[in-house]
């Protein structure tokens, strides 16, 4: 149990995938108008990569490990090749599903996500996650709880940052900083304080 | 036409640039940015991936269904990301090896989508490549001004060769390490946009 919990720690705070890899960069900084739609973007993300984290695990360790095809008789075929083509593949069909569903049965929050649902399929940070799962060769379990916690993560950044733009709204910004210029700047501080997590060991 | 063709290649590279305007791409121009030579890397990379998939996503868009096309795009734009990938691990390794995922990662760079959804999806073949080539410089522009920095100022070389002595190697010139961390990068395109847009103005967000 510990186990997971500090899986779940590092991935929210440690190796935040929005702040220390810098994933997911131009929806963060696209969405992060207002705390409202920033947290209905975080939700979905919190929510498609739990699933596609987990489902690209089972791909993994399922079809394209190394002898993993061993019950067809291919013991010694290699398929890690094919990763990215089936990750991004799992990925897009698994936020087409949810957008379908979400567009049957829970039309409320459908609407409110509109645009995002889709946009979601290109976050760096969906597929960063996946990839950083094969390459530290985590567990199912262990891939469900990073899948959650690296999602919480990036909201939990896209949050905070739109709180700090809102406010913003206040403050003199020179003439050609507006806007975007004063965000990189933001992030960029931002990404100074995540750093002082770097130290820590779990 | 021609005029239109113009228009279409030059534009992207500071009028609508990618990474300070558009907002596309950003993740990777962070991340690899540390060195020239990656940056150079990633930027022939994209340039290829770009041009690639907006010729074959526009050569048939007409057969694209809507619902299923972010697939079809994914599909195109990943088996030439693949193709990039096996190409760099089989002839430059090192530089494979230091750019980690990230070469795996302009399957998801906005760009790539971006174009290939906003304009290879309405536009004929021709255009559609300009457009690529275009957006692509636009993009290296901004990652080789950002990676000259970041090395030039915190190791003290350029392509990996010494322009200012460091003092770890007796020289004069103290290395700034903070320029070798990802926050570096946003300072260093954080000014840029605000050098940008002090020269066009027309680019400030209004309301902002």
């Amino acid at each position: 149990m510990q186990d997971y919990l500090s899986i779940f720690l590092k991935a929210v705070f440690i190796e935040n995938l929005a702040l220390a890899f810098f994933l997911g960069m131009c929806t963060f900084l696209a969405v992060s108008k207002n705390v409202k739609t920033a947290l209905g973007l975080g939700l979905a993300v919190i929510v498609v990569q739990t699933i596609t984290v987990s489902v690209n695990n089972l791909v993994y360790t399922g079809l394209l490990k190394e002898g993993a095809l061993a019950w067809a008789g291919l013991g010694d075929v290699d398929m890690t090749f094919l990763g990215l083509i089936s990750y991004i593949g799992v990925i897009a069909a698994m936020v087409q599903i949810l957008e379908m569903t979400l567009d049957r049965y829970f039309p409320p929050l459908y609407n409110a996500l509109g645009i995002f649902l889709p946009l979601i399929t290109v976050n760096c940070a969906i597929l960063g996650g996946s990839l950083f799962m094969v390459e530290r060769d985590y567990t199912f379990t262990e891939s469900v709880t990073y899948g959650f916690g690296s999602g919480f993560g990036w909201a939990l950044a896209l949050c905070a940052l739109a709180g700090i733009r809102e406010k913003m709204a206040y403050s003199d910004v020179p003439h050609g900083l507006r806007g975007l210029g004063i965000t990189f700047i933001v992030v960029g501080l931002m990404a100074l304080a995540f750093m002082s997590f770097g130290g820590i060991k779990l | 036409m021609a005029s239109k063709a113009k228009e279409v290649l030059l534009n992207p590279l500071v009028n609508d640039n990618p990474i300070t305007l558009q907002v596309l791409g950003i993740c990777s121009a962070l991340a690899v940015t540390t060195q020239l030579n990656t940056s150079f890397v990633m930027c022939l990379a994209v340039i290829f991936v770009l041009i690639g998939s907006n010729a074959s996503v526009s050569l048939i868009r007409r057969f694209i269904p809507s619902s299923i096309r972010i697939i079809v795009q994914m599909t195109i734009i990943a088996s030439l990301v693949i193709v990039v990938d096996q190409f760099l691990q089989a002839f430059a390794f090192d530089i494979s090896k230091q750019m980690s995922v990230f070469v795996a990662l302009i399957i998801t760079n906005c760009i790539v989508m971006g174009r290939a959804e906003a304009f290879a999806m309405k536009n004929p073949v021709g255009l559609s490549v300009l457009d690529g080539i275009g957006n692509a410089l636009g993009y290296s522009l901004i990652l080789i001004i950002v990676g000259f920095f970041r090395e030039l100022f915190g190791t003290g070389k350029l392509f990996g060769i010494e322009i200012l002595k460091t003092t770890t190697d007796g020289g004069w010139y103290v290395a700034n390490g903070l320029m070798l961390l990802p926050p570096s990068a946003f300072f260093i395109i954080g000014l840029l946009i605000w050098a940008i847009r002090s020269w066009k103005p027309e680019q400030v967000e209004q309301g902002a």
